[in-house]
C-alpha cells in the first residue's frame, strides 16, 4: 500500500478516536467543561500536559532547528523543560489548593482586585491567541505536505475535530483526547528515531547512541573539514550572556503560561499536582531527550550521503528526490563538476537544507516501512491539536468565566455560565482558524513575545502571590505594568522598529528574564511602601500553603445542575 | 541534600503539635528550604555545568561526549525529572509529619 493510503488510514483512524473520545466524555456543568470536575489522575494529567504542551513546532521543527543550532540548541532543549521544575516546586501545589478555574481567578482573588483580573484575563487571550494561531496553521501544513491538500481544507478539519470533542466535552474531553493524542505522538517521534540510531551506531536506544556512539565526533571531524566550527562547540549563534537569558526566560515563561497552569486544577489533589508534574516532565523529556539525538543523527547521515556525492547518484536516492520536489531539499551543482558540496559560504554552497526536513524525512531516510510515515503524519497532527485544543480552552475560560460570569454578570446560573464557555470555545475555534488560514506575517515574532510576557507578568506574580504574603495589590499591578511594559517595548522595539538590542546586548527572545527581575524588584518594593493586604487576603495566603482543608472559595458556587461529571477511568 | 537526613532522623519524639499556627510556620520553613535545595541543584545543572562551565570542560567526555554539551543536550533533563518526583515524595512525608495532608479518598 502506498504512502498516502496508509496517511488516510492512520490520519482517518486516530481522528475517529478523538471524536470517539470527545463523545464519551461530555459534560454537563462548568466544573467539567472548565477543570474537567477535578478527577483526572496525576499520571494521565502528566500525560495530557505534555500534549498540551508539544506543539506542531516542538514535534516537527524542533530537531531541526537544534540540527542547525548545534550546542546552543540547548537554550530550547532545557528552557522548554526546566520550567517544570519552578511550575513543580513554585506554583502548581498551591494553585491546586487555591482549586479554582483559572489564572486570572487566583490573580483577582489573591490581589482583590477586579482590575487585576481584568489584565490577567486579558494577557491570557492575547498570549494563548497568538500561539493557537500557529496551531492550525501547522494542521494545514501536515495535511499538505502528507496528503496534497490544500492548508486551507487543512484547518478547516482540523477546527470541524477540535469544535467537536472541545464543545461537547470542554476540559475534560480535552484532556482525554491529549492523553490518547499523546500516545500517538509519542510512538511517532520514538519508532524512527529507534530506527535510525540503530541503522547508525547498533544501539536502539537513542539517548544511549547519542551519547556512547562516535557518530558526534565524527559530525565535529566531517564539520570541521567542511569549514564549519564543530557541532558540540558552544555559543556559536548566540553569546553566553544571550544563552542564559533566553533559557531563563524560556523556563519561566512556561511555569507561567496559563493553557499549562490549568492542567493542575484539574487533578483530585495538591498530591497528585506534585506528581503530576513529575510525570508530565517524564513524557516530554521523552522527546526531548530524542530530539538532539535525532538531530544529530540526521545532520551527520544528510551530509554523510550528499556531501562529495555525484548529482545523479543523490538524485537517485528516493527520499531525496520526493523531498526535492516539496521544495525542502535543494541541491544544485553550481561549480558544474557533477558533484554536491556542503560548504558554509552562501555562494558555493550547493545543498539547502531546509530544518523541517530532519524530523519529517528520517522515517523514509532509515527506510522504514510506509506505515511508519503515515504515523509521523498523524503523530504532527495529534501534536497540533492537542495543543490548539488546551489553549481554546483558556481563551474560552478568560472570556466566559474571568470577565463574563466574574466581572459583567455574576449572577448569571449555571447553565447560562456553560452555555456561554461553549459559545466562547466555538468563536475562538473560528478566529484561529481564521489567522491558521491567513497567518499575520509576525507570528513568529508574537511567539517570543508570548513566553516574554508569561515570564515578565504571570510568573512573578503568582510566585509573589503564594511566598511573599506581603506583596500587595499595588505591588502586584505595578510590578506587571513595569514587566510588560519594559518586555513589551523592548520586543516591539527590537523586531519592528529596528531598535539596537541596548539592554548588554540581550535578544527579543530573552529579554523576558530581565522583565522578570524589574517585575519582583518592582513589586516587592512598592508593597513594602503600602498598606498591607487584608486579613481575607492572608487567609487566603495560608490556606494555599498548607494541603489540608477546604480551598478558599471567594465566590458562591453558582447553583447547578443536579448531573455531576463523574472522573472517568 | 541535609535537609533528607534532617527528616529521616526526626525521633517522633520531636514530632511539633499538628495543626497549631506555630507547626503550620515550622512545615512552611521546612517547604522552603527543601525547595531551596533542589532549586539550588535545578541551577547548578543548567546554567553551572551545561552554560558556564560549557567551555572549561570541553575537554571532559561524558561518553563520547563534551561535558558540557552532555549536560546541555541531555543530562539536565533526566536530572529535572528527578527533582519533581524527589520534591513530591519529599514532600508526602513533611505532609504526613506535620499532618496537613489530604484526606484518602
Amino acid at each position: 500500500m502506498s504512502v498516502e493510503s496508509w496517511t488516510y488510514i492512520m490520519v482517518g483512524a486516530t481522528f475517529a478516536a478523538y471524536l470517539a473520545i470527545g463523545y464519551r466524555n461530555r459534560v454537563a456543568d462548568t466544573r467539567g467543561f472548565y477543570v474537567a470536575g477535578q478527577g483526572v489522575p496525576a499520571i494521565f494529567n502528566g500525560a495530557a500536559t505534555a500534549a498540551d504542551w508539544m506543539s506542531a513546532a516542538s514535534f516537527i521543527s524542533m530537531a531541526g532547528l537544534i540540527s542547525f543550532m548545534g550546542f546552543d540548541g540547548t537554550v530550547y532543549l532545557m528552557g522548554w523543560t526546566g520550567g517544570y521544575v519552578l511550575l513543580a516546586l513554585l506554583l502548581a501545589p498551591y494553585l491546586r489548593k487555591f482549586g479554582k478555574y483559572t489564572v486570572p481567578d487566583f490573580i483577582g482573588d489573591r490581589y482583590d482586585s477586579n482590575k487585576a483580573r481584568l489584565v490577567a484575563a486579558l494577557c491570557a487571550i492575547f498570549v494563548s491567541l497568538t500561539y493557537v494561531a500557529g496551531q492550525m496553521r501547522g494542521v494545514g501544513v501536515v495535511f499538505s505536505r502528507f496528503l496534497g491538500v490544500e492548508i486551507a481544507t487543512g484547518v478547516f478539519i482540523g477546527m470541524a475535530v477540535v469544535t467537536f470533542f472541545a464543545i461537547l466535552g470542554g476540559m475534560k474531553g480535552i484532556t482525554w483526547t491529549q492523553v490518547a493524542q499523546y500516545s500517538i505522538l509519542i510512538l511517532a517521534y520514538l519508532i524512527p528515531a529507534v530506527a535510525i540510531a540503530t541503522k547508525l551506531t547498533g544501539i536502539p536506544i537513542p539517548q544511549l547512541s547519542f551519547t556512547a556512539s562516535d557518530i558526534v565526533v565524527r559530525l565535529n571531524q566531517i564539520q570541521v573539514d567542511l569549514g564549519f566550527t564543530e557541532y558540540t562547540q558552544p555559543f556559536q549563534t548566540k553569546s553566553m550572556l544571550d544563552v542564559v537569558c533566553i533559557t531563563f526566560a524560556l523556563m519561566a515563561g512556561t511555569a507561567g503560561l496559563p493553557h499549562i497552569i490549568v492542567r493542575f486544577y484539574t487533578v483530585p489533589s495538591v498530591r497528585a499536582a506534585r506528581y503530576s508534574a513529575g510525570w508530565a516532565l517524564f513524557f516530554i523529556a521523552l522527546l526531548y531527550t530524542t530530539a538532539p539525538a535525532i538531530a544529530a543523527f540526521a545532520r551527520y547521515n544528510l551530509i554523510d550521503s550528499l556531501h562529495d556525492t555525484p548529482v545523479e547518484e543523490a538524485r537517485s536516492l528516493d527520499w531525496v528526490e520526493s523531498w526535492e520536489a516539496t521544495g525542502l531539499l535543494a541541491l544544485e551543482d553550481r561549480n558544474n563538476d557533477g558533484r554536491l558540496q556542503l560548504t558554509p559560504d552562501e555562494g558555493t554552497n550547493e545543498i539547502t537544507i531546509d530544518r523541517d526536513i530532519i524530523v519529517l524525512s528520517t522515517p523514509e531516510v532509515a527506510g522504514l516501512a510506509p506505515w511508519v510515515i503515515a504515523l509521523v503524519a498523524a503523530g504532527g497532527l495529534a501534536a497540533a491539536l492537542s495543543t490548539a485544543a488546551g489553549l481554546l480552552l483558556v481563551i474560552s475560560s478568560s472570556i466566559a468565566h474571568d470577565i463574563y460570569a466574574r466581572l459583567i454578570n455574576p449572577q448569571a446560573t449555571e447553565a447560562r455560565r456553560l452555555l456561554v464557555g461553549r459559545l466562547m470555545i466555538f468563536l475562538a475555534i473560528v478566529v484561529a482558524g481564521y489567522f491558521g488560514i491567513n497567518p499575520p506575517g509576525f507570528v513568529a515574532e508574537v511567539v517570543a513575545f508570548a513566553f516574554g510576557l508569561a515570564a515578565a507578568s504571570f510568573f512573578p506574580v503568582i510566585l509573589l502571590g503564594i511566598f511573599d504574603g506581603r506583596t500587595n495589590r499595588h505591588g502586584a499591578i505595578w510590578g506587571m505594568l513595569v514587566g510588560i511594559g519594559f518586555t513589551g517595548s523592548y520586543i516591539v522595539g527590537n523586531r519592528f522598529l529596528g531598535m539596537d538590542p541596548w539592554f548588554f546586548g540581550i535578544s527579543a527572545q530573552g529579554i523576558g528574564a530581565v522583565g522578570l527581575v524589574f517585575n519582583m524588584v518592582t513589586t516587592l518594593v512598592v508593597s513594602r511602601l503600602t498598606a498591607p493586604p487584608s486579613a481575607e487576603v492572608r487567609v487566603l495566603v495560608a490556606s494555599v500553603r498548607i494541603p489540608k482543608g477546604q480551598a478558599h472559595r471567594a465566590e458562591p458556587e453558582p447553583p447547578r445542575s443536579s448531573q455531576r461529571s463523574n472522573p472517568q477511568l | 541534600m541535609s535537609d533528607v537526613e534532617e527528616g529521616q532522623s526526626a525521633s517522633p519524639d520531636s514530632r511539633p503539635g499538628t495543626g497549631t499556627e506555630a507547626s503550620r510556620r515550622e512545615y512552611w520553613k521546612r517547604n522552603r528550604r527543601l525547595i531551596a535545595v533542589l532549586l539550588t541543584i535545578w541551577f547548578v545543572v543548567s546554567y553551572g555545568l551545561a552554560i558556564f562551565l560549557a567551555e572549561p570542560t570541553s575537554g571532559m567526555r561524558i561518553g563520547q561526549l563534551p561535558a558540557g554539551f552532555w549536560w546541555a543536550h541531555q543530562g539536565s533533563m533526566f536530572v529535572f525529572v528527578g527533582l519533581i518526583f524527589f520534591y513530591a515524595w519529599r514532600m508526602d512525608r513533611l505532609d504526613r509529619e506535620y499532618d496537613v495532608h489530604e484526606d484518602e479518598d
